[in-house]
């Protein structure tokens, strides 16, 4: 390879590289990035059940219900305008409680039930996830009550 | 007083680094009277913002309430160490301290760079004055960490619980310096590209910078995971976060301009490359502190969050970049053409690895900024695992193959069938591993597999450089590069083992009661409740039991006060073929007694991070080796000469 050329040649390869990236990056969101719906978007929004979403909204007050195994739990999420009924499997996050706010990364099962992978909730007083600092709903005060229950 | 000390000193500091930028100017038209004043402003620039830290450091000492940033971060009650912790636990705080490591890394050039000529040393000196300028402006203008609070209040706020922990009181320094340190590779680019003086001399002068700031990186990198692991108790010890991501990705352009350094270092080859990923290794640092200062993107890790200060950050940075793009642009037709090679070669072997690890910088950059693109258009979309994983878990399969033979390859040129035995026998160790596993474990994903067979062709194909060395001869920057690599193979080892073979139960245990995973069986026998400085807690005890061996495991759920938060505080069991993970949470809601319990199995999970250990150690040992050479050679020649 000549000198002159091999600049070009490396140049060149990296650029087919970048593209190449750009490509790798474009096909992997298509198929995984998930879009944000709160329960009133949700119920407008076609959504295909399996399809990978996330769900942001508060806890409806008395909605929580634990399941027999201990570790299940089905929960309302609301906005203004709807509910949409949540399912999920594991340790709750800190401050996680009816009233507050949620983010559940998940899919819709068939029967119309959101199945949460995981549960974001507000943090602290701080801390909101982004999704639910847009949102203005009167939110409950949170009191030692509701966080030592 | 020590509040407008501290302030005082940062405002003297940026005079200074003013001064050295006008220097700098001057430079560009010969020799300026200012020239002479460039280096002693560096060190005095330095030395004030080490007053200035110490000032604010004492304050939080002291826990000097009348000062705004310690009254909202700290706490009368707090321990001592996390007093002082708190100093770089906020936003000012770790903005001042980046500032001062950027100030430190101008002072270091000016008294020990030796290598280089006068005037690309004054040049860097003046970019690297005009890059901390503009933090000295965001700092003084918008984060001033010195303001006052009158009146004091009683007591203070106190600090995010999940942040009273030891690992924070070393883990942001450790990055920051290594995101600071890629500055000085940035301001050398720069300053080589205005002088002309791109080449051998210029990259062995910024190669340590390179590898220090990469050293602290990779043990920054690796603390965090291991931080991430075990105080979040979600089991996990990567969430491709974007705070993690603006870790990583200054990491990656790093690593790549580690590589091509080095060949600029001894072969004179791939020039441009190597200053355009100096450019990108810093664009990279700035985008990373911007991805976590402005609090833009939602993230855990996300504490001090202000919009507001983001767009500064963001203006700094599209500044500094634009302009350092600009001057590559204009500049680099005059950087002469490197020496050639061919393909296959070390110098082939090293641009591979420089494309890899740019396609993946590119796949996690991308993931990491569409989100807010996507806002931008109105959309709001979330980037997690499912992506990241996907997209870059097969170009670091292609990198790890590519490493198996990339370091015995001969420099310039040398041809595939000199190596054809080690290249049989790495594909029959891989193969053998892959189908082994896939044969006699099922349900185990490819990309485990693949990285496991990877890892260990990796683990033997790494000590291949030495061989045929006189072993006392050799030089350490080889050793260095053969421990990092083998540390590479320890650490995928560990990520594929962990990813593949984990076992998870999740239950709700009265105390008595047990529950089994993987091959322990784990007995929940007491809950009880504890007290701490600041937290009250409930602390389970569980007696996990392997064939006849019995352990005790302590995982409690942390209730802290000022400010009110719960954290729970995972108990680890370290066996040397994985940890046990257990973590306690809520009683049952049903009344019964139970509590819930996680437990997981996790194998061989520690090796991810000793083998990011290793890699850092590597990195040490060469940093070293080229520290005693250079100590050296001058006495070498002497002997020589007689």
């Amino acid at each position: 390879m000549k000198p002159k050329h091999q600049r070009l040649v490396l140049a060149l390869m990296a650029f087919i590289a970048l593209i190449g990236a750009g490509f790798i990056a474009a096909a992997a969101l298509r198929d995984e990035a998930s879009y944000f719906y709160t329960p009133a978007t949700m119920s407008k929004a076609k959504i295909e059940p399996g399809q990978a979403i996330r769900l942001g909204g508060m806890v409806q007050k008395g909605s929580i219900v634990q399941g027999a195994d201990g570790v299940s739990i089905t929960f309302i999420v609301q906005d203004r305008d709807a509910t949409q009924k949540v399912a999920y499997r594991g340790i709750t996050p800190d401050l996680f409680v009816e009233g507050s706010g949620v983010v559940a990364d998940g899919r819709l099962r068939a029967d119309g039930v959101f199945v949460a992978d995981s549960l974001l909730a507000k943090h602290d007083e701080n801390y909101v996830p982004k999704e639910l600092a847009d949102i203005d709903m009167n939110t409950a005060e949170h009191t030692k009550d509701t966080l030592s229950k | 007083m020590i509040a407008e000390t501290g302030l005082a000193a940062l405002w003297l500091a940026a005079a200074m680094a003013l001064l050295q930028l006008v220097g700098g100017l001057t430079l560009l038209r010969g020799e300026g009277k200012l020239t002479p004043l460039i280096k002693p402003a560096a060190l005095v620039q330095g030395a004030l913002c080490v007053v200035s830290f110490s000032s604010l450091m004492y304050l939080f000492y002291v826990t000097d309430l009348s000062v705004l940033l310690v009254a909202s971060n700290s706490h009368i009650d707090k321990p001592l160490i996390f007093k002082l912790a708190g100093t770089w636990g906020n936003h000012e705080g770790s903005m001042l301290l980046w500032v001062s490591v950027l100030s430190l890394s101008g002072a270091a050039i000016a008294l020990l760079e030796k290598r280089i000529d006068a005037r690309t040393l004054n040049a860097t000196l003046a970019v690297q004055a005009f890059v901390a300028l503009g933090f000295f402006a965001f700092l003084l203008f918008s984060s001033n960490p010195f303001e006052r609070l009158i009146p004091a209040p009683v007591e203070g706020a106190g600090l995010n619980p999940l942040l009273q922990d030891i690992g924070l009181a070393f883990h942001p320094p450790t990055l920051y310096i290594g995101y600071v340190g890629l500055s000085v590779a940035f301001s050398f680019a720069v300053a080589a590209m205005l002088t002309g003086q791109v080449g051998p001399a210029f990259a062995r002068a910024m190669r340590p910078w390179v590898l220090g700031a990469w050293i602290f990186l990779t043990v920054g990198i690796t603390a965090g995971s291991y931080w991430a692991y075990y105080e979040l108790g979600w089991g996990g010890w990567w969430f491709w976060d974007p705070v993690e991501n603006a870790s990583l990705m200054p990491w990656l352009a790093a690593t790549a301009l580690l590589h091509s350094v080095s060949v600029l270092a001894t072969r004179n080859a791939l020039r441009a490359w190597t200053i355009m990923l100096a450019l990108v290794a810093f664009a990279m640092s700035m985008a990373g502190t911007f991805l976590v200062r402005s609090g833009i993107l939602t993230s855990v890790h996300a504490f001090a969050v202000d919009p507001e200060r983001g767009s500064f950050i963001l203006a700094l940075m599209l500044m500094y970049t634009s302009l350092a793009f600009l001057v590559f642009a204009t500049r680099i037709g005059t950087v002469k053409q490197g020496e050639p090679f061919q393909i296959v070669s070390r110098e082939g072997g090293i641009v591979a690895n420089n494309i890899f690890l740019s396609v993946i910088l590119a796949i996690v950059l991308i993931g990491t900024l569409y989100p807010l693109a996507a806002e931008a258009m109105g959309d709001k979309i979330s980037v997690g695992p499912p992506y990241f994983n996907k997209a870059t878990a097969p170009i670091a399969l292609l990198l790890m193959a590519a490493l198996l033979l990339g370091p015995m390859l001969r420099w310039r040129r040398d041809e595939l069938k000199r190596h054809k035995y080690w290249l049989v026998g790495f594909f029959a160790i891989s193969l053998w591993t892959g189908v082994a596993i896939w044969r006699f474990v099922p349900g185990v994903g490819v990309f485990p597999i693949l990285g496991l067979a990877l890892s260990l062709a990796l683990a033997v194909a790494a000590w291949v450089p030495l061989k045929g060395r006189k072993l006392l001869r050799t030089p350490l920057p080889v050793f260095g590069m053969v421990i990092a690599h083998f540390g590479l193979a320890v650490s995928v080892f560990g990520m594929a083992a962990e990813s593949g073979f984990s076992r998870e139960t999740l239950t709700a245990l009265a105390p008595g009661e047990s529950a089994k995973v993987a091959d322990w069986q784990v007995k929940l026998d007491d809950v009880r409740p504890v007290v701490g400085d600041n937290w009250v807690a409930i602390e389970g005890q569980l007696i996990a039991r392997n064939n006849s061996k019995k352990f005790t495991l302590r995982p409690q759920s942390r209730q802290f006060y000022r400010p009110e938060q719960q954290t729970s505080e995972a108990a680890l069991l370290t066996r040397w073929n994985g940890q046990l993970y257990a973590v306690i949470a809520q009683p049952d809601e049903n009344g019964d007694g139970r509590w819930q319990v996680r437990l997981w199995w996790k194998p061989f999970v520690t090796f991810i991070w000793f083998g990011g250990l290793l890699v850092a150690f590597g990195g040490a040992i060469a940093l070293l080796g080229r520290m005693f050479r250079r100590a050296k050679k001058p006495a070498v020649n002497k002997w020589a000469q007689a």
